[in-house]
């Protein structure tokens, strides 16, 4: 008995297993293209999960098999330890749809008070929520303005605020930052931290690799419908292998060979060297009378890392299409 | 099922923002252009002119509605994408139909019997003696609506598998031949082949039949509707409405949103 439970409890918060989309296209729809290939994917209570792939690789079908808006080829999932068509699991759930749109002839009060009651909250409770919601999300003065005036941004905000009305245990958000301004990324980033501390469980998508880095505690990398890497972000890239850039100053000409490979703006030059060069590269350039004004270690971004999983699928996808022909 | 009701008024809430009940106001001239009309012709025709006018109004202003709102209420929740949000929610895609459904049906409700009792009043107005089987016309009202609530049906229907110009186009289609379902029953059976015949008469019994929903001419000559009509064209209705919203919730179900 306590053994059984205790399984339960350590049930991943989201899992899926070999789940597959394909879609019918071409001709009489006789052709398939695979969206979402074979996810085998979990994210563990209480993170913050990163789910990151350039457009078109398959996040918003994976999340939009989740909520089971769309239906898999293949494979299944489960949230919370419960298979994902079990109705009443889906209370715990909170999600935000990529570029949300609500009923516009609604204000956002009132579409919020829909969604409550949707939910059963009783009236007491539901006029505290909205009004705590339009507050967090920033919206408490346009809270009475129909939806159909509200901008992109606006409605972000309010998608925003539904997913997170009642109290859910797990939320997953859709590319929470597109459409929005500095300040506004910066709150959902803050809302988002806010989720962690309270326990939950949060899983994103988004195509801006400096959002996840700074907010994951693992990410997940999806390119092609295939998912390529799962980790802490600092452990998908490699620090070691980087070297070390110098930023520095040179009026007038030099001949030092350290030069050739420096890159030059104005009077300033940027020059990545092995680590192991690093002093000789600075020992050429105290000669040559240059100024250094900085020398830091280049990291990897998530971004390289990105760059040649995108690559790679590009020129594996290009040989397929010539071995077919 | 409780949500069932949420999503309904919700329904409800749009059809009046969207200014859907404004029809009343257009209603309203075609009652006063009756009334001028009928008291220009002769004595004893007035019944008849303001029923039958009213009353196709009614029915035609309902079917405008039902037709076109009925085919958009799933279709544009799935274009516009504001059923992600909703449907991610406790909410069970049947839920979702029958409240739309529900919420439309209610529109009409209120439309028509606004329009019911305008027509009555019109009636009293311009009647010098007002006879027991005049509330015949509040009947007739009551199957239009019946009829409208299996249009609303029927539309739903086609939406959910098909596009909302072919849907508006199947809908109306198949109105139209629901109208003339006695007819297509006593069509000359013998010049036709038996397969022919066969298929004629499936097709008569598997098409709504709206005939019976139609009392124009005992509303236009005052005559009581025995309860029978009344009970019968409500079971059908009900159970017809059954059966096509079952099979609209079957493809619902399974339908990949975009
Ligand atoms: N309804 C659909 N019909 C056909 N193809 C689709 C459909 N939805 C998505 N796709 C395809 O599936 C792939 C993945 O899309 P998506 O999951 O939306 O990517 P993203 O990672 O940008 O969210 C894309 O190539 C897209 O064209
Ligand atoms: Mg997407």
């Amino acid at each position: 008995m306590l053994v059984a439970k205790n399984k339960v409890m350590s049930a991943p918060a989201i899992e899926t297993e070999n789940l597959t989309k394909e879609y019918p296209h071409g001709f009489l729809n006789l052709k398939k293209r695979t969206s979402l290939e074979g996810l085998n994917m979990q994210v563990e209570t209480g993170e913050v999960f990163g789910f990151i792939g350039p457009n078109g690789a398959g996040k918003s079908t994976t999340i939009k098999l989740l909520m089971r808006l769309i239906f898999p080829t293949a494979g299944s999932a489960r949230i919370l330890g419960k298979p994902i068509s079990d109705i009443e699991m889906h209370r715990d759930i909170g999600y935000l749809p990529e570029q949300p749109y609500f009923y516009d002839y609604l204000t956002a009060a009132e579409l919020l008070d829909y969604f409550a009651r949707i939910h059963d909250l009783s009236a007491a409770d539901r006029k505290e929520r909205v009004q705590r919601m339009l507050k967090k999300v920033g919206l408490e003065t346009a809270g009475k303005i129909q939806l159909r005036k509200y901008s992109k941004g606006m409605l972000q905000r309010v998608g925003m605020a539904q997913a997170i009305l009642h109290d859910p245990k797990i939320v997953i958000l859709d590319e929470p930052m597109s459409g929005l301004d500095p300040v506004g990324r910066r709150e959902v980033r803050d809302i988002i931290l806010e989720l962690k501390h309270e326990g939950k469980t949060v899983m994103f998508s988004t195509h801006i690799l400096s959002d996840a880095e700074m907010l994951c505690d693992r990410v997940g990398v999806i390119v092609g419908g295939k998912l390529r890497g799962v980790g802490a972000p600092e452990q998908l890239v490699d620090v070691k292998t980087q070297g070390m850039e110098i930023l520095f100053e040179l009026a007038g000409q030099s001949v030092a060979p350290v030069l050739a490979k420096a890159t030059r703006s104005g009077d300033r030059y940027r020059l990545q060297v092995p680590e192991a060069e690093l002093y000789g590269a600075i020992e050429q350039l105290r000669a040559a009378g240059a100024r250094i004004l900085s020398v830091a270690p280049v990291r990897a971004t998530l971004e390289e890392l990105f760059m040649n999983l995108v690559e790679a699928d590009r020129a594996q996808a290009a040989a397929i299409e010539v071995s077919g022909k | 099922m409780k949500r069932v009701g949420v999503v309904a008024l919700n329904t409800f809430r749009e059809a009046v923002r969207d200014r859907v009940l404004y029809n009343l106001l257009f209603f309203a001239l075609v009652m006063m252009a009756a009334s001028i009309i009928a008291g220009q012709i002769s004595i004893g025709i007035e019944q008849t002119v303001i029923v039958t006018l009213g009353l196709s109004a009614i029915s035609l202003i309902g079917l405008l509605i039902a037709v076109f709102i009925g085919v958009g209420l799933v279709s544009k929740e799935m274009d516009k994408r504001t059923l992600y949000a909703l449907l991610a929610k406790p909410v069970r895609r049947w839920e979702f139909l029958l409240g739309k459904f529900g919420g439309l049906v209610l529109t009409l409700a209120v439309n028509t019997a606004a329009m019911g009792i305008g027509l009555f009043l019109a009636l009293m107005y311009v009647k010098s003696t007002p006879e027991q089987g005049d509330a015949t016309i509040l009947v007739a009202v009551y199957f239009i609506w019946l009829k409208l609530a299996l249009v609303v049906a029927l539309a739903l229907l086609f939406s959910c598998f098909t596009t909302p110009l072919l849907a508006i186009l199947f809908t109306a289609g198949i109105y139209i031949v629901g109208l003339y379902v006695q007819e297509l029953r006593n069509l000359p059976m013998q010049v036709m082949s038996p397969g022919m015949t066969a298929f004629t008469k499936y097709l008569s019994y598997l098409m709504p039949n709206f005939e019976n929903f139609n009392i124009m001419s005992m509303a236009a000559h005052a005559r009581p509707v025995p309860g029978s009509l009344i009970a019968q064209n409500t079971l059908y209705a009900a159970v017809y409405c059954s059966i096509v919203l079952t099979a609209a919730v079957l493809v619902f179900s399974r339908r990949n949103l975009k």
